[in-house]
């Protein structure tokens, strides 16, 4: 791999452009900074031809690997499409031309936008509020986590428990320990899903919230997931709604039906706006009755004189400057308005069927530790494979890159072992489904694991030594 | 592979007895096969006292992050420069290719040496994770 930096290639006096003679006068005013501080001689910039700048940064480009170029079947990243219509969207000049600092009165068309997608947000999920403030998914968490703390201090309560389900992902544990709750894990069930003895034994007058995601991290629906809601309520908790799987509910089922008090959502996931290095995620919270008037401002509401900010009487304040990625919003708002609600329950019900699919090609060379339909993703064990050739979840990763594809999730959720988790999402299609259990099956087939640890061979770089980068990491060029 | 001459718990750790009720622990080969490629071991503080079953140190491998406990109660008087970052032998590889020598993680002046009786022997402990 041609692995030289810009700064490599720099060849003295080699000019992309000729700037002309500067005709301003230096300044005859000694400068403002102390002395001492300024810089004694040019900065080392890289001196390179306008051509040879374009072909690095195009070379770079083309060692890329993203949605845009193959399959990506990340589970739990719902790596969509991102149709390019939500690009020209966010790109309108009377969005991008528009100051954050305007008068509201002046920027009624930007309001509009944010107020819509609040309501619709709300409507998907069955929340009566939503903040657009938040800047990611974990942040929406932690955002909840400090709702829900400030409603129980003013009602004078101390909680300070969280559950969270040994199924969940990482970042519910670490925005509730963030937040100032201590986190009890909650052991799942055999098959699974919540264990409704473990959750309540539990609970009890210091639990201040089950963070829940469903389907779980394991592609399964909680099917008993009113009696779950209500169980928790019965002892004073709330249930929070990690929306990282939403994709498989729109239009099809809501949080807030089920029972839920407050939810994130992920636009970047969900409502394909791009992630992973392609963009800025967003992570909308929503609320339901009391632990509205705690979200934090500013919200959007429409008045008589058209949309206006507005902050809700006990809110925890700010969690974002401005108005969150407001160009996420904008892509976001239109994939919602492209698809309309019938395009958004197809969407879901696209993203379940790919999955089964998969699911039902893959499931006899690997192993389905959890059987039963799954929702928009499963998760494989490669256990028998190690047992049996050798052959890890690692090593399957690997081959697939070998293959073209990119990697499911590896070893993750931590229930599983050897866990290969996959998303194909509703935006692959059956060709390219089939495509990919061929690699995989392929790769079960293989006699040992001598030629997966080779893998991959052709691609920029070769098989890296995660052990020793972690161990004795070079920071540095 | 279990050695024959260690005592185990069966959160997988072991304790090997040296001299002058000193305890020498780590984790065993079942153990580190299931964590992966060890890459970093954090919070563990010589001087510390510790009772059994508390928390003695978090393995991070490049899957996953996980709690080791202390297999006894006792004073932390030693750990293994394998496993301290920064130090010139720093190699926590070692806990992964020999768990049971080498890569030994600390030792505890034991405070209740009585404890050791608790402890699972090698045809108890194969049991445990032929169960597994």
């Amino acid at each position: 791999m041609d692995a030289q930096t810009i700064f490599e290639k720099s060849q003295p006096g080699r000019l992309g452009v000729m700037p002309p003679l500067s005709d301003v006068p230096l300044p005859s005013q000694p400068p403002m900074w102390p002395s001492g501080m300024g810089r004694q001689e040019a900065p080392p910039l890289p001196e390179l031809s306008e051509l040879d700048v374009l072909r690095h940064f195009v070379g770079l480009s083309q060692k890329n690997y993203s949605v845009d170029t193959q399959f990506y079947p990340l589970g739990s990243c719902t790596m969509k499409y991102n149709p390019r219509l939500n690009e020209r969207m966010a790109a309108l000049p009377g969005f991008t031309q528009l100051h954050p600092l305007s008068d509201p009165q002046q920027a009624q068309g930007a309001l509009e936008l944010m107020y819509s997608l609040q309501e619709a947000l709300g409507e998907i999920t069955g929340m009566e509020a939503v903040t657009l403030q938040p800047a990611a998914g974990a942040h929406g968490e932690l955002t909840a986590l400090m709702v829900m703390a400030a409603y129980f201090r003013s009602r004078g309560e101390e909680r300070h428990l969280v559950l969270v389900p040994d199924s969940s992902h990482g970042t519910n544990p670490a925005s509730a320990a963030l937040a100032g709750f201590q986190v009890v894990t909650l052991p799942s069930a055999a098959n699974g899903l919540v264990d409704m003895l473990a959750l309540e034994s539990h609970l009890g007058p210091q639990v201040a919230c089950l963070m829940l995601t469903n389907p779980s991290t394991l592609g399964h629906f909680e099917t008993q997931i009113e009696e779950i809601c209500e169980l928790c309520h019965r002892h004073g908790a709330l249930v929070y709604y990690d929306g990282a799987n939403m994709n498989a509910l729109l239009g099809l089922a809501r949080p807030g039906d089920m029972g839920f008090d407050m939810v994130h959502l992920n636009l970047h996931k969900t409502f394909s706006t791009p992630h992973g290095g392609g963009g800025p995620g967003s992570g909308p919270v929503g609320a339901r009755g009391p632990l509205v008037d705690f979200l934090p401002g500013p919200l959007v509401a429409k008045g008589e004189r058209g949309y206006h900010f507005m902050t809700p009487s006990q809110s925890i304040g700010r969690v974002r400057t401005f108005w969150g990625n407001f160009g996420v919003l904008v892509k976001a708002w239109a994939y919602i308005r492209h698809l309309g609600a019938p395009g958004l329950k197809a969407a879901s019900l696209h993203a379940i069927l790919a999955a089964n699919y998969l699911q039902e090609l893959l499931k006899e060379a690997y192993d389905l530790p959890y059987p039963g339909r799954c929702m928009h993703e499963f998760v494989l064990s490669a256990h028998n494979l190690k047992a049996e050739k050798g052959i890890k979840a690692l090593d399957v990763a690997k081959g697939l890159l070998e293959r073209g594809f990119h990697a499911p999730t590896v070893y993750f959720p931590l229930i599983v072992e050897e866990a290969l988790m996959i998303e194909p999402t509703e935006t692959e299609d059956v060709e390219t489904l089939e495509a990919f259990a061929q690699a995989m099956l392929e790769i079960a087939r293989q006699e040992t694991a001598e030629d997966l640890h080779q893998a991959p061979r052709h691609l920029p770089v070769s098989r890296l030594d995660e052990a020793l980068a972690a161990r004795r990491p070079v920071l540095k060029m | 592979m279990i050695d024959p001459q260690l005592k185990y718990t069966p959160e997988h750790e072991w304790v090997r007895l040296l001299e002058g009720g000193v305890a020498e622990v780590g984790i065993t080969d079942f153990a580190q096969e299931q964590l992966g490629e060890i890459v970093f071991v954090d919070q563990l503080e010589e001087g510390k006292e510790v009772k059994k079953g508390d928390f003695l140190c978090t393995l991070e491998s490049i899957k996953t992050v996980s709690d080791m406990y202390a297999p006894v109660s006792g004073r932390i008087i030693a750990i293994n420069p394998a496993v301290c970052d920064g130090d010139p032998q720093f190699a926590p590889e070692l806990i992964n290719k020999a768990p049971y020598t080498e890569g030994w993680i600390a030792r505890l002046v034991m405070s209740e040496p009585s404890q050791v009786d608790d402890l699972l022997d090698d045809s108890a402990y194969q049991k445990l994770i032929e169960a597994e």
